[in-house]
């Protein structure tokens, strides 16, 4: 089987790391190979595979060592439950330097040292939050990451950051490869929660490829640095992790996004209820001055 | 050949822009003009200061080069940190030949390549702890330097490093100026933002540092030189003219300037500016804050060297207006036997320029003093106040051309046929190469001083030696001269 490069993006704190590493757990439970490229300076894209605190980086071992050249693959990939393969690109603290070039920096060098091989069938890229420069789309460039899943939930915000994406993903797919393969509902039990992502998916081209339940399981493994498949895999949540892994294994519907307006996304919530219908008279309005009124 | 009239120049200008495709044409029309004296305000007839167009092979800089490379760079106790990656600083060492007195690497520092030399880490962690560090290194490496500025390259104002907490820091721990300065590449059009985001800098945490100090002792006569890079030794062949009418020179802005210079010349009685691009903010700042007045001065060529000492003598007392006249006859025999020596060599001939700052202008008076003619002049990096001075200064239906992209210079020389052309060392070998004499005008082609009567005795000897070279002869091929000399190469064989 070829190796199929697959990125992870959605609106921050959605579940992108906790998801993909469940995910990931199962697809090597199904016997493949996988490596996991954390794209995020936090460094938390491995922990639960590691059972670590957070995986020395690339960028702080380069910077240790002096530059990236003078390091070697085994320093900075780490094997962890399932013989998944771990890097963190790494990247500075909040407020200072350019944690976009981290991501380019440490995405170079795995390629230059051979990290893909022949061997691995997936490859996942987990990126942070928003796509806020270049850097943070160096994994949907060309030859990177063929396939993008945006984790979201029936939140106004997460729709509207997956739909954002999808417009990112539109640039690039018109001049690669790139294709968007599926939104990933990891819910946050709001209302007709999966009717909606459902309609969402469909309004932007693709399918909502599995609906992830709420389940405090997830959290009881977390605190024990575990995806769900190792800490009890005979949850009920471990098998919607492998589930969404076969789906993904058997995926092939990777399309070029046709990412909504403002407007069409705001009709889509008020279908759903999630806001009201606009009433144009209160905008501007002061909790002061409608009293008044009133 | 004779000199175009106004319709042939209007003619060639829109042969040449021919070529362009639609948008370009329409833009580059506005930076091409048809020079007319009866114009008081440039705007009328060209644009200038506005983003090159891509792919015509501008020969501008950036504002990095105006901050470093032209205002700071010269400070010569100073020490100017290159910010950023290696090759801004290092490529640009050395070469606009600022010539400066002292021991480099002990008490002056002009012609070293001080760099943070960033890398990778650098860039994804920040690189305001390194830069720090180097100070403090600095300060232990060469404890005689007098301050130290920061020049930004481009990765500093994109990763957002906090150079001016830095700099705060280490004045305080080292007790000496030390000024960041803004001047990242990307920004603005040209050198030109370089130029005024370095003035700003000296503005803002240099000029204010003696206020309300009085310990240095004044006199009536006290000037500054501002923008004179001293190029091949320009301020000093210019200071030895002001010192000999009575004035004191107090500051050198920045050519074999200290930052000492600098900080005192607030207390001047007047700033005389020499290149107005790219000093002219510092002085309305001056004037502004301190009522400081100035006023702008030529020193190329006799003619204008005498209407320029008269000019300044005429802001003080009897005693500096009877000195510049002593000068002037004084120099007299001098500048007369050089022009008697080389005005019959070069009379008639005709230049072409194309430089920045101030001498597009500038020089005009020197090449006239000499009897030759610029028929096309045009500024790098220029604002309309640059050309509002130029069109006095250039003949009727002469070309001038802004920002000339290579194509536009190459058309111009081809049809004008210039007998010199001035202008930089990318220029330099591709006019050589058609057989046209050439003197590169930014660092005055390792020659100078030009600046003052000793400079205008080197730049009479300079253009008659280019121009009037036995090599230009050579040039065409034997079997392309004309039929005698063919017949001659037949005969031979």
């Amino acid at each position: 089987m070829a190796l199929r490069q697959c990125a992870i993006y959605g609106k921050g704190g959605i579940g992108k790391s906790t998801t993909t590493q469940n995910l990931v757990s199962a697809l090597a439970e199904l016997g493949n190979k996988v490596m996991i490229v954390g794209c995020d300076p936090k460094a938390d894209s491995t922990r639960l595979i590691l059972h670590a605190k957070a995986q020395t980086t690339i960028m702080s071992l380069a910077a240790e060592a002096g530059s990236v050249e003078d390091l070697e693959l085994e320093d900075v990939l780490k094997v962890g439950y399932g013989g998944i393969k771990c890097v963190e690109s790494g990247g500075p603290e909040p407020g200072v330097g350019c944690a976009g070039r981290g991501v380019i920096t440490a995405i170079n060098f795995l390629e230059e040292e051979g990290a893909y091989d022949d061997e691995l069938d997936f490859v996942f890229y987990d990126v942070l939050g928003d796509v806020v420069c270049g850097g943070f789309a160096m994994p949907i460039r060309e030859n990177k990451a063929q396939e993008i899943y945006i984790v979201c939930s029936g939140e106004m915000m997460a729709m509207y950051a997956a739909n954002n994406i999808a417009k990112g993903i539109v640039k690039y797919a018109n001049s690669g490869s790139v294709r968007l393969a599926g939104l990933i509902c990891n819910s946050r039990e709001t209302a007709r929660e999966d009717e909606l992502i459902s309609a969402l998916a469909a309004k932007i081209g693709t399918t909502m490829i599995h609906f992830v339940p709420r389940d405090n399981v997830v959290q009881r493994a977390e605190i024990r640095r575990m995806t769900v498949i190792e800490y009890e895999p005979n949850a009920k949540q471990a098998d919607e992790y492998r589930q969404l892994a076969i789906k993904i294994r058997d995926n092939r519907n990777f399309i070029i996004p046709t990412p909504i307006t403002m407007d069409e996304l705001e009709e889509l919530m008020m279908e759903f209820g999630i806001i009201d219908q606009e009433d144009e008279s209160i905008i501007g309005k002061t909790a002061a001055a409608e009293a008044a009124v009133a | 050949m004779a000199a175009l009239t106004r319709e042939e120049t209007e003619a060639l200008i829109q042969e040449v822009l021919e070529i362009y495709p639609e948008q370009a044409k329409k833009d580059r029309a506005k930076h091409l003009a048809v020079n007319d004296q009866s114009l008081e305000k440039s705007n009328k007839c060209i644009t200038s200061n506005r983003k090159s167009q891509p792919g015509v092979m501008t020969i501008r800089g950036c504002a990095y080069a105006g901050s470093k490379g032209v205002v700071w760079g010269p400070i010569k106790d100073m020490i100017h940190i290159s910010h950023g990656p290696v090759g801004c600083g290092q490529y640009s060492r050395a070469g606009r030949r600022n010539y400066y007195v002292g021991t480099t690497g002990v008490n002056t520092f002009g012609t070293m390549n001080f760099t943070s030399d960033f890398t990778e880490k650098d860039i994804v962690f920040g690189g305001d702890k390194k830069l720090a560090k180097i100070m403090t290194e600095i300060e232990q490496l060469f404890p005689l330097n007098k301050g130290i500025s920061i020049q930004s390259e481009c990765p500093i104002g994109l990763i957002g490093d906090d150079i001016e907490a830095v700099a705060k820091k280490a004045n305080k721990e080292i007790g000496k100026p030390v000024v960041p300065v803004r001047c990242e590449g990307f920004r603005g059009v040209s050198q030109s933002l370089g130029h005024h985001i370095a003035n700003d800098a000296i503005r803002d945490w240099v000029l204010e540092n003696r206020d309300g100090d009085d310990s240095f002792p004044t006199t009536p006569y006290d000037v500054a030189v501002i923008g004179d890079y001293n190029i091949g030794g320009d301020a000093w062949a210019s200071r030895t003219l002001l010192e000999e009418m009575g004035l004191r020179v107090v500051a050198q802005w920045s050519g074999d300037g200290t930052i000492a210079e600098i900080e005192k010349t607030p207390k001047v009685k007047l700033n005389l500016i020499h290149c107005y691009r790219s000093m002219n903010y510092i002085a309305r700042h001056m004037e502004e804050k301190y009522k400081i007045p100035w006023i702008e001065y030529n020193f190329f060529g006799p003619t204008k060297i005498a209407e320029s000492l008269r000019r300044i003598a005429s802001h003080f007392d009897d005693t500096i207006k009877e000195g510049a006249e002593r000068v002037i006859a004084r120099y007299e025999g001098e500048y007369q036997a050089v022009i008697d020596k080389y005005k019959p060599r070069l009379q008639g001939k005709r230049v072409m320029l194309y430089i920045g700052g101030l001498r597009p202008r500038h020089v005009i008076g020197a090449y006239e003093d000499l009897g030759m003619e610029v028929v096309g002049t045009g500024y790098e990096f220029g604002h309309n106040d640059d050309y509002d001075r130029t069109i006095k200064e250039m003949g009727n239906s002469t070309l001038i051309y802004d920002d000339v992209t290579g194509y536009e210079f190459e058309e111009f020389v081809k049809r004008i046929q210039p007998d010199l052309i001035g202008s930089g060392i990318k220029e330099k070998y591709i006019f050589q190469k058609m057989g046209i004499p050439f003197r590169q005008m930014h660092s005055w082609d390792y020659s100078g001083p030009y600046h003052g009567y000793d400079g205008f005795a080197i730049f009479a000897r300079d253009m008659d030696m280019t121009l009037n070279n036995p090599c230009w002869k050579q040039v065409k091929a034997p079997w392309k001269t004309d039929a005698a000399s063919s017949e001659a190469v037949k005969a031979a064989a």
